[in-house]
């Protein structure tokens, strides 16, 4: 195992940390996850092999998986493995990447995740459906409201209740800021990876425009719990159509400025184009769905296809790509931000009046005022907030497009306040698949890059 | 499977099945024809496996089960989704439940219909211990390679450390 | 021409008054955002909140050539090794803020899952709690540190100089001097 480059000198079995002279803490194990790691090509199976190399296509039942026809040139001892990760520089998070490389060339890649494992859906077992919302905040952080959105969606599917059009005109509404502020952060940061750090700042001062509203409307910059089942936590403030006409108009006059510093800067082509390339097939096959499926020439967009919320209502492209490499997916998520905002334009004109949330008595609480007038009231608030409101028995699976992809809930109830399981279908964690097939036969250079074309948020990966 | 071969028909009568609250169909096939009805599916033009993941009915046995479907410890949930063919399907979306008894929780595995089902399986076997036979790396993934227990069970508690103000909670 | 007519032109302090002053207005944080409270620590590096006026945009992506690791996220237990090999590569002398409340105590995460306060792994000098703390109390925190470089001690003193396992018992964390100083003038 000479070939294997660990962080620490010692052998796996000492119990021993290599930790510093004088603050040696004996509980403190090393950083090494065993057989979840990349192993020498000798001790990887056949199949393990295969996937690492990534090769995807289904092969046919006669096809037996050699070692010696897997595309790899060099002998085992002419390879090195490298560890990437958890720490890196790459702003994309606590993702480990061990890669087998011959010379600068990737041959096998292998991540590791699991490193930001928080136990949600286990938490979210022992909360109630009103409090659902903090938890699933958590997981996506770069797109909270999404989170939010899909859980309540599951939740309302499950009690059966029919929202009234205006809660769910400020869902769009901040699903679709959300969606901007999401991509602004993805330009920032895929920015900052290639080597543009004016792009990292430019993506932060746009998107501090989106979470100013954010923080007037729902009291928080980020993980809002604003979206509840039952509707929105409360209404948009007075003057809300001013503020987000400044976000769009600003917005808008600044990805020209993007445009014009990265789309035909011929640095960022040669770094973007032709680099991470994936296919429909291996897309499809690998479950990737978003930029990613979209990038290789699938027009699959969940709002387009089977929409949820008002998305039937209104005017939107699905924004599809040509090669499938990094360059397409960072056309699609800029382009996307221009869909984003025209479907804000159409939002602005349509917000109907009415009701921010569902008027039921068993699912949404009263007003604060009239809790020192109605003891009903009182005590319905008392219920919804200790004991939370009971949800049928029944399974759904719901399914959102988020900035990454699919985000879906399936939430299976047994009748009680608290959901009996939630699963959350997180879209990193399954595009986090594809990554050994993009970066295959490609430049160990071209691994953030990407990585950053990936958009992983790690919390959602490993939730 | 490309999108322009034309979908197979889809029969299998002996499968119980019902519908759910979100219109998607359900099927319920035993283990040992499981992996064969999602081959089917996949033929039938379900190319792309939405989700895979597991839950222990172990506190909710008494759930709503189709008639000739015996219900066991673990369930294991397969979401199967159509992307170009839907419009020649019934429905774009099929949700396949297996039950997977508690001694012996192995299933076949999806990965040589599905690639995507790679990690997906390697959470519910971290998550819930059901094996996946034919998985070409069936080792952890979100907890330490050397966890014992499977988080997700319902046997396996919180973890809840006791709190000022806030003691540990007893079972659920 | 001696001394006696430099009378305007000599500035005298104390060294340990200038290395002081060195070393807080050039802390280098280690890149160490973990989860949602990364991305209010990047938010605190860019344009806005700009914490390069304190010198302190450069994120060393190598924690030898770091002084300060600010915790932003919640550590799990397969992360805790990593975070305590990554303090324990930086060079003295160090400091650790512990941003957000997943890494102070935990957060809303009281489960198997997340080491309850990452004073367990590594010693901490400032407590910025918040879900996310918004980026003003990430500078506010950081400003308590450079408060307490300016008036602590010059190399920070152990009790004890070493702990073997079954000392452990009365081990105790630090107790950060944070909580004492106030809001930095």
């Amino acid at each position: 195992m000479s070939d294997r480059t660990r962080s620490t000198t010692e052998a796996p079995e000492s119990e021993t940390p290599d930790t510093g002279p004088e603050t040696s803490l004996p509980f403190v194990k090393e950083t090494f996850e065993g057989s979840q790691e990349l192993a020498s090509r000798h001790d990887t199976s056949p199949e393990e092999l295969e996937r690492e190399v990534g090769s995807v296509l289904r092969l046919p039942e006669s096809h037996g998986v050699d070692v010696s026809d897997i595309d790899v040139e060099r002998p085992d001892d002419e390879t090195m493995i490298i560890n990437m990760g958890p720490q890196h520089p790459s702003t994309h998070g606590v993702l480990r990447l061990m890669m087998e490389l011959d010379g600068e060339t990737v041959l096998r890649t292998k991540p590791i995740i699991g490193y930001l494992h928080t136990g949600m859906e286990k938490t979210a077992e022992e909360l109630t459906y009103q409090q659902g919302s903090t938890n699933v905040t958590r997981m996506d952080y770069l797109s909270p409201l999404n989170n939010e959105l899909v859980f309540s969606l599951a939740t309302e599917m499950l009690l059966g209740i029919e929202l009234p059009p205006r809660a769910v005109w400020i869902r769009m509404l901040l699903s679709e800021l959300q969606r901007v502020s999401s991509h602004l952060m993805w330009l920032a940061t895929n920015g900052m990876d290639v080597g543009s750090t004016t792009m990292m700042i430019f993506g932060f001062r746009e998107r501090e425009l989106v979470l100013g509203f954010f923080e007037k409307t729902t009291g928080l910059r980020m993980n809002h719990n604003f979206i509840r089942p039952g509707g929105t936590a409360a209404d948009l403030p007075d003057g809300w159509e001013d503020d987000v006409e400044v976000i769009l108009d600003n917005v808008t006059s600044r990805l020209a400025d993007y445009d014009a510093l990265l789309t035909g800067q011929p640095i960022f082509n040669e770094r973007m184009e032709g680099i991470g390339s994936l296919t429909a097939d291996e897309a499809i096959a690998l479950s990737a769905t978003g930029p990613i499926l979209r990038s290789t020439g699938v027009a699959w967009d969940l709002r387009r296809t089977m929409p949820y919320l008002a998305y039937d209502e209104v005017d939107f492209d699905v924004i599809i790509g040509t090669y499938g490499d990094n360059f397409d997916r960072y056309a699609i998520r800029i382009n996307e931000i221009r869909e984003s905002v025209r479907i804000l334009w159409q939002v602005l004109d349509k917000m109907p009046p009415g009701d921010y949330r569902v008027q039921d008595k068993k699912v949404t609480p009263p007003p604060r005022a009239r809790i020192d007038e109605s003891m009903e009231a009182l005590i319905h608030h008392f219920k919804i907030f200790t004991e939370g409101f009971k949800v049928p028995a029944g399974e759904v699976y719901v399914a959102i497009e988020s900035p990454r992809g699919e985000l879906g809930c399936y939430l299976v109830s047994d009748g009680s306040s608290k959901p009996y399981r939630m699963h959350i279908r997180a879209p990193s964690f399954v595009n986090l698949q594809s990554l050994p097939v993009m970066m295959h036969g490609g430049l160990v250079a071209d691994a953030v890059a990407t990585i950053s074309s990936v958009d992983p948020v790690m919390g959602e990966v490993d939730r | 499977m490309t999108p322009d071969t034309a979908p197979v028909e889809l029969s299998l009568p002996d499968v119980p099945r019902s519908t759910s609250v979100d219109g998607h169909d359900l099927l319920f096939p035993q283990r040992d024809r499981y992996h064969d009805v999602v081959a089917a599916h996949r033929d039938a033009g379900y190319e792309m496996l939405a989700d895979l993941t597991a839950v222990d009915y172990l506190s909710h046995p008494g759930r709503q089960l189709p008639d000739g479907v015996a219900p066991e410890r673990f369930e294991l949930v397969v979401m199967l989704l159509s992307l170009a063919s839907g419009e020649a399907l019934h429905v774009r979306r099929v949700r396949i439940r297996v039950q997977v008894p508690e001694d012996g929780a192995e299933v076949p595995s999806l990965w040589d219909l599905y690639r995507g089902a790679e990690a997906m399986e390697r959470e519910a076997y971290d998550m819930y211990g059901i094996t996946f036979t034919g998985h070409p790396d069936l080792t952890r993934i979100l907890m330490p390679d050397d966890w014992e227990g499977h988080p997700l069970r319902k046997d396996f508690g919180v973890g809840r450390v006791p709190v000022q103000f806030k003691e540990a909670p007893g079972p659920r | 021409m001696g001394l006696e007519d430099l009378q305007h032109n000599f500035l005298t302090g104390r060294v340990e008054d200038l290395v002081k002053w060195a070393r807080r207005n050039s802390v280098w944080p280690v890149t160490f955002g973990l989860a949602c409270c990364a991305i209010e620590m990047m938010s605190v590096g860019a344009a806005d909140f700009d914490i390069s006026r304190f010198g302190m945009e450069v994120f060393r992506g190598s924690p030898r050539q770091a002084d300060l690791m600010i915790v932003a996220g919640r550590v799990s237990q397969k992360m805790a090794p990593v975070l305590r090999q990554v303090y324990d590569q930086m060079m003295e002398p160090k400091w650790v803020i512990s941003m957000g409340v997943c890494a102070s105590t935990g957060g809303m995460f009281n489960n198997y899952a997340i080491v309850q306060g990452v004073d367990q792994v590594v010693p901490v000098d400032v407590y910025a709690p918040g879900c996310p703390p918004s980026p003003e109390m990430l500078l506010h925190a950081i400003l308590t540190l450079h408060e307490k470089i300016r008036t602590g001690e010059i190399t920070r003193r152990r009790s004890s100089t070493s702990q073997g396992p079954e000392e452990l018992a009365g081990w105790v964390p630090e107790r950060p001097d944070a909580v004492r100083l106030g809001t930095p003038r």
